[in-house]
């Protein structure tokens, strides 16, 4: 497994969450003032059911060094079963990404509710530690965004 | 006539890459062969022909053109030419060779192409007779010589020797450079392999496949042909054929936008893509009928008729091999010359 | 076979049951058929083939033949009744304007293996039980079949017709394939194995779309990689990315849906083994939520279209396999 040697090195994260779940939870952590890094880029979406996989590519391609994927715990999605479909998505996702060589700790799921802000906060500080041991995404990476 | 033992190949090749870059048809780890730049322990292969052509080195698949960087209302405009290399291309055969030509004819006619032409200048041609034409070859059909190549040096192999000949002042300054591994003589082998290639030309499938029916004169013939429907029926509208073709010319121009700048290049199109002269208007060939016929009557027909007569095919024989339905430029002519 | 074919398609189109008759056009060579539509006997008297090298899948043309007027008879090896199937269960054929003839299949040759064994000049190709004689203009060579068999028609997964009004010659069984065998090896690589391997496979690739466009699961009537709104349309592999973009994206988005007939990597002017990507879904589905064939049945609802409350999560991406 690739090593990261550079200690100042700070990852760009990109967090897909949902706005019914996650996306409040980010809220609460910060109004509960818990500390999460500033690497962390959410981006909202309606459920994670609307997250394509192109979404992770184009976040890899556009720089990010980690991206993860946030929605409702499974059976408590707003729209029912949006997160079910999410999962089965996600999991061969990453898997072909795995497949491909890609390092299989630069993307990840996790379940946050509204109410979790502890755990949003606890999540994301995990998530960006082990993508910074990780290093610079390299293998997915489009040299011609790479900023000289 | 210069000569050389093929035992010195390698060290032929070693003594070429001391001066410029050296480009190689050599096999892959699939058994197919492809240029590759020469290193120690590459080897040359025989194959007949690269997968792809050798139109890459003059006209890359993609290729930036220019960058743009934005701040605020300002636009900065970065050119990223680079010094060009000085490279020599081997082993080029007598299509590929002819197809430098019908490149020339569009890209260093006016307006000039200057990346093209910077590419063209710093490019060394050496052809190679072939010795084992295959059954997809009719390069003679477009009055190409495979026996005579061309090219700044033509070499042919016996599989003994080398034999070398300068055909044009770049090639002659190349053989000086090389001359302390040639020696001076007989020019009867080189004959003799010219002669053999040129009686297997004549034993090949396709060597009695006519041009008569085409050329630039014949729009109005061809143009509304009712048989462009069932030739083109199975066309799956891939770019293969224009793809490994040495002689397609088409390009695309576009923007990338990096997110801290942009980036413009040109890429390779595809005259069977649905986008293919997309236009702010909409698209003048809507059907794949009409982005069929469009490939080969440009080669058999608009082309000639810009160019004296000149057909924009050299009969290398590719798009027969590749095309996943085997629809292919002989059988649109077989078909159309009847009348 | 072939005479068997051709008789029933003269006979279907005299009785008036059909229209017309999608199959293969001789080409100029032993190998290079064409698929076409054939209207009357004497066109198919003349220029109906089906040999071992009649390997294309036709079953993509009848989203296009069954929206006109009129019956068509098509015929279907195994392995593209499944694609049929899957055709049917979206909607993209008109099932009541095609009459499909199931015809037995032992496996096609690829020309290219031929070719890799350095015969050039074919002027004929014989089968004589197994036994290649391939005259050359240098001269008669003699290959086993076996030899020369498509690589997949190697690992073959059915000999079985899914679907079908009518049959030529023997329905066979599905088979107990090893079609796996690859991507598991591919697995049990570490990453960085992994990561060179489809480097040095995917470098190849010219962007010349013949894998999207040949697929009979890729029937989208605008794909997201010619859509200039898509913001990733390229004409271009212009880089490792865009590499790498097109081919996770080119096999996800028929995820479920591929039958493994294996036409994108037959038709891969580069010999990109594309099969293993789309294999490698359809083996995680099979592992992750039960064992699934598309084209089986016409009625199932796809993996990706569905979902069970205990299925697994994405993390167990990263507690199996080789890291």
């Amino acid at each position: 497994m690739q090593v990261n040697e550079n200690k100042d090195f700070e990852p760009v994260i990109v967090a897909f969450c949902c706005n019914w779940c996650s996306y409040a939870g980010a809220d609460l952590s910060g109004t509960n003032r818990l500390n999460y890094p500033a690497n962390v880029k959410i981006i909202r979406v309606p459920c994670s059911c609307r997250v394509n996989p192109m979404f992770i590519l184009r976040a890899f391609q556009k720089g990010a060094d980690g991206v993860i994927m946030c929605g409702c715990h499974p059976g408590d999605c707003h729209y029912t079963s949006g997160n079910y479909y999410a999962r089965r998505r996600m999991t061969l996702l990453f898997s072909m990404l795995d497949y491909l060589g890609i390092e299989r700790d630069r993307t990840r799921v996790e379940w946050v509710s509204a109410a979790e802000g502890a755990k949003f906060a606890a999540t994301m500080n995990e998530f960006v530690e082990s993508v910074k041991k990780l290093g610079k995404n390299r293998r997915l990476e489009d040299l011609r965004c790479r900023k000289q | 006539m210069l000569m050389m033992s093929m035992d010195k190949i390698d060290e032929l090749f070693a003594l070429i890459a001391q001066n410029q870059a050296l480009y190689i048809p050599a096999d892959n780890k699939d058994g197919a062969a492809e240029y590759t730049r020469w290193s120690e322990g590459v080897k040359y292969s025989s194959a007949l022909n690269t997968v792809r052509s050798a139109k890459d080195f003059f006209f890359p698949q993609t290729e930036n053109l220019v960058d743009f960087k934005m701040e605020g209302k300002n636009i900065e405009i970065i050119d990223i030419r680079e010094e060009a290399e000085d490279f020599v291309l081997f082993g080029v055969r007598a299509c590929d060779a002819k197809s430098f030509a019908i490149l020339d004819s569009v890209y260093l006619t006016d307006p000039v192409d200057s990346y093209y032409k910077t590419r063209r200048e710093h490019g060394t041609v050496i052809t190679m007779v072939c010795n084992k034409p295959s059954e997809t070859c009719f390069c003679s059909t477009f009055g190409i010589d495979a026996s005579q190549p061309g090219g700044d040096v033509e070499c042919s192999s016996d599989g003994n020797n080398l034999y070398f000949e300068a055909k044009t002042e770049k090639g002659k300054a190349f053989i000086e450079t090389i001359s302390s591994l040639l020696t001076e003589g007989d020019a009867s082998g080189a004959e003799a392999v010219k002669a053999k290639t040129k009686e297997i030309l004549a034993k090949l499938p396709l060597s009695g496949l006519s041009t008569e029916a085409f050329g630039g004169d014949k729009l109005n013939e061809h143009f509304n042909s009712e048989k462009w429907a069932s030739l083109s029926e199975a066309c799956l509208g891939c770019g293969t054929c224009t793809f490994v073709c040495p002689t397609c010319q088409c390009y695309d121009i576009r923007d990338f936008d990096t997110g801290h700048g942009i980036k413009r290049y040109r890429c390779w199109d595809s005259c069977m893509y649905s986008d293919f002269t997309k236009m702010a208007h909409g698209n003048p060939r809507l059907s794949q009928l009409e982005r069929f016929r469009q490939r080969f009557m440009h080669k058999l027909v608009y082309y000639p008729a810009n160019n004296n007569g000149e057909f924009g095919c050299v009969g290398c024989g590719r798009c027969l091999a590749k095309c996943p339905i085997s629809m292919n430029i002989v059988k649109v002519m077989k078909a159309l010359e009847v009348k | 076979m072939q005479k068997a074919i051709i008789e029933k398609a003269k006979e279907l189109l005299a009785a008036g049951t059909v229209n017309r008759v999608m199959g293969w056009k001789k080409g100029d060579f032993a190998y290079d058929s064409t698929p076409a539509v054939f209207y009357n006997a004497e066109e198919i008297d003349s220029e109906f083939v089906y040999d071992e090298f009649t390997a294309s899948n036709v079953s993509k043309y009848l989203i296009k033949e069954s929206q006109k007027e009129g019956k068509i008879l098509v015929f279907l090896k195994p392995c593209d009744t499944y694609s049929f199937n899957q055709l049917i269960k979206e909607h993209r054929i008109n099932r009541e304007n095609v009459y499909v003839a199931g015809i037995q299949c032992d496996g096609k040759l690829d020309i290219e293996k031929f070719r890799t064994k350095g015969i050039s000049g074919i002027q004929s190709i014989t089968n004589n039980n197994g036994t290649l004689t391939v005259e050359t203009i240098y001269g008669t060579e003699t290959v086993s079949a076996a030899d020369v068999i498509a690589e997949r028609c190697l690992s073959c997964k059915s000999k079985k017709h899914v679907a079908y009004d009518e049959l030529i010659g023997e329905d066979g069984e599905v088979i107990d394939s090893n079609r796996f065998d690859m991507v598991e090896q591919l697995e049990n690589m570490s990453a960085e194995e992994r990561y060179d391997f489809w480097r040095s496979q995917l470098s190849k690739c010219i962007r010349c779309n013949a894998c999207r466009n040949v697929c009979p699961a890729c029937s989208c009537e605008n794909c997201v990689f010619d859509n200039p709104g898509s913001g990733i349309s390229n004409k271009a592999a212009a880089d490792s990315f865009e590499e790498n973009m097109f081919h996770i994206i080119r096999a996800f988005h028929v995820a479920g849906r591929c039958t493994d007939c294996g036409e994108c990597s037959r038709v891969c002017p580069q010999n990109i083994p594309l099969h293993l990507l789309n294999r490698k879904f359809i083996k995680d589905i099979n592992e992750l939520y039960g064992d699934y064939q598309a084209g089986e049945d016409t009625d199932s609802r796809a993996p990706l279209t569905n979902y069970r409350q205990e299925d697994c999560e994405p993390s167990v991406v990263h507690e199996r396999g080789v890291e």
